[in-house]
C-alpha cells in the first residue's frame, strides 16, 4: 500500500513538490497537497509563509479559516475585514484581519478575484436539504463539520468555527441586498496569501452555500506553502492605505518586529 | 391583548442581556432615533447554538435582515434596514479605522465581552452579530458604507423567540461615524407574551 499515489494527497517530503510557481525554491516548501473535492486540510505555517491556493480544474470553492497559531482565540474576523477596508469583494491587495485589529494575512497575488465574504460555508442541515445528505462521512460533506474536525485536531472546538471566507466563488450583492452566485468553471486560477503572523490555516473544499446546481459539484484544490518574509516597511500592501499601515503597525508590535 | 412582562431602558453606550422565552416577543425601540443596537443571540440552554450571520444571509438570500429565521423571527419592523455584515465596533478596529487616539473610547466588543462573561461566555463565543437599525449598503463595486441610518425616534423592531434565547445587546457607543448620528442615545426593551 505504501507508495500508492492518488489524485488527492500531500506531497512528502514537501521539498519534492513539483507543481511550484516560478522562482520558488523547493527547499523552502512547507506544504504541498491536493485536497479532494469535498475534503479539508489544515496546517500551521510560520509568519512570512506564502500560501497559494490553486483551483486546479476550475470548480473548487475554498472555505478558509485563519487562527493565530500562538493564540487561537484571535482569528479571522470577516466583518472587520470588509468594514475596515470598506470593501466587500476581496481581491489583490486585500488584508485578512483579525478581530483584534491585526493583519493575519495579505492577498499578494490573485488571478481569480472572485471571492465571497458573506455566505460562510455549508452546514449539515443545508446539505441534507439540498443534496439529500450532509454528513461528514457521507457523499456530500458539509464545510462546517469539516472545519470543526480540522480545528479539533488543534485542540479547538465548535466555538472556534467562526464565519470564514470562500475563495474562487463569488456572491455578488444586488441593490436590494439580494445575494447572487458567480461560479462558472475557470480552471487554473490561484490566490496567494502572505502570513503576517504564525497561523493555523484551515481549508475546506466544498460547494458554495449559494451554489444553485442540484448536484454536489466541486473539484480538487491544490494548497502550496513556502517560506518567506513578512511585509517589509515599504511593502505595497502595507502602505496602500492609512488603515493598512495602522493594521501592520499593530501586527508588528505584537510580533516583536 | 398581550401582556408586558419586561420594560426597561438601556442607557446610551451600555450593555444589556436577557432571556426571551419561547413565544415571547422582544420589541427594541430606538428611543432617540438613528441608534445602532448591536446584538448576538444564543440558545439559552445550549449556547453552542448561536446567531450566525452567514447562515442567515444564505437562508434568506439577502444581506439585509428580513423576516424569517429560527432562533428568533422578525415579526415586524418600523425600519426597513437592519445590518448583519458590518460586525461590532471594537477598540482595536476603531484604532485601524480612525487612528490609535481612539483606543481609549468605549466600544461594542467591550460591552459584549462584559455582558457575555456574566453568562459564562467568552471571546471565542463572540462570532457574528446583528446591528439593529443600522444601514450598511453594498455598492455594485463592493464598496461598503456605514451610512446615515434611516431610523428615527420611536421606531422599533419586533423579534419573537422561537425557543428560549439569551439576547445580548450593546447599545452602540460609536462616535466616529454616523451609525448613531454621532450621539449615542438610550434604547428601550419591551418583552410581551
Amino acid at each position: 500500500m505504501a507508495g500508492t499515489v492518488v489524485a488527492a494527497m500531500p506531497t512528502l517530503p514537501s521539498r519534492t513538490a513539483t507543481h511550484l510557481p516560478d522562482g520558488v525554491d523547493p527547499a523552502g516548501v512547507l506544504w504541498d497537497e491536493v485536497v479532494a473535492p469535498g475534503g479539508y486540510t489544515s496546517l500551521v505555517v510560520p509568519a512570512g509563509a506564502r500560501l497559494r491556493l490553486t483551483d486546479v480544474d476550475g470548480d473548487a470553492c475554498a472555505g478558509l479559516l485563519l487562527h493565530r497559531a500562538d493564540r487561537p482565540a484571535e482569528r479571522l474576523n470577516v466583518a472587520d475585514t470588509v468594514k475596515i477596508q470598506w470593501q466587500a469583494y476581496l481581491g489583490p491587495g486585500s488584508l485578512l484581519l483579525s478581530g483584534q485589529g491585526r493583519v493575519l494575512a495579505a492577498i499578494v497575488d490573485d488571478t481569480s478575484a472572485r471571492h465571497d465574504a458573506f455566505c460562510g460555508t455549508s452546514t449539515k442541515a443545508a446539505n441534507a436539504a439540498r443534496y439529500g445528505d450532509g454528513a461528514a462521512d457521507g457523499p456530500c460533506p458539509n464545510g462546517r463539520d469539516h472545519m470543526a474536525l480540522a480545528l479539533a485536531k488543534h485542540g479547538l472546538g465548535r466555538a472556534d468555527v467562526a464565519p470564514g471566507i470562500d475563495l474562487f466563488k463569488g456572491a455578488p450583492v444586488g441593490p436590494d441586498g439580494s445575494i447572487g452566485w458567480d461560479g462558472d468553471v475557470r480552471p487554473g486560477t490561484h490566490v496567494e496569501l502572505r502570513a503576517e503572523l504564525p497561523l493555523i490555516v484551515t481549508v475546506v473544499d466544498v460547494p458554495h452555500p449559494m451554489d444553485p446546481r442540484p448536484d454536489y459539484t466541486v473539484t480538487a484544490l491544490r494548497v502550496t506553502a513556502w517560506r518567506g518574509a513578512p511585509a517589509a516597511e515599504d511593502d505595497r500592501v502595507r502602505t496602500a492605505t492609512p488603515e493598512a499601515t495602522r493594521a501592520y503597525l499593530a501586527t508588528e508590535r505584537e510580533a516583536g518586529r | 391583548m398581550s401582556e408586558v412582562v419586561y420594560d426597561e431602558v438601556v442607557r446610551a453606550r451600555a450593555p444589556w442581556s436577557h432571556v426571551v422565552h419561547t413565544g415571547e416577543t422582544l420589541r427594541i425601540i430606538d428611543v432617540g432615533g438613528n441608534q445602532a443596537v448591536d446584538c448576538v443571540l444564543f440558545d439559552a440552554h445550549d449556547p453552542t447554538e448561536r446567531y450566525s450571520a452567514p447562515d442567515t444571509v444564505v437562508a434568506q438570500g439577502n444581506v439585509f435582515l428580513v423576516p424569517g429565521t429560527t432562533l428568533m423571527t422578525i415579526t415586524g419592523s418600523a425600519v426597513d434596514r437592519h445590518d448583519t455584515i458590518g460586525g461590532a465596533c471594537s477598540k482595536e478596529s476603531n484604532a485601524l479605522r480612525y487612528g490609535f487616539h481612539t483606543v481609549a473610547q468605549h466600544a461594542c466588543v467591550e460591552n459584549f465581552l462584559h455582558e457575555m462573561g456574566l453568562h459564562g461566555l467568552g471571546a471565542r463565543d463572540l462570532q457574528s452579530n446583528i446591528n439593529w437599525f443600522m444601514n450598511v449598503p453594498v455598492d455594485p463595486d463592493g464598496t461598503l458604507g456605514i451610512v446615515d441610518g434611516i431610523s428615527a425616534p420611536g421606531l422599533w423592531v419586533d423579534v419573537r423567540a422561537e425557543r428560549d434565547v439569551l439576547v445580548v445587546v450593546s447599545n452602540c457607543p460609536q462616535v466616529n461615524n454616523p451609525c448613531n448620528g454621532f450621539d449615542p442615545t438610550p434604547v428601550r426593551m419591551v418583552i410581551t407574551r
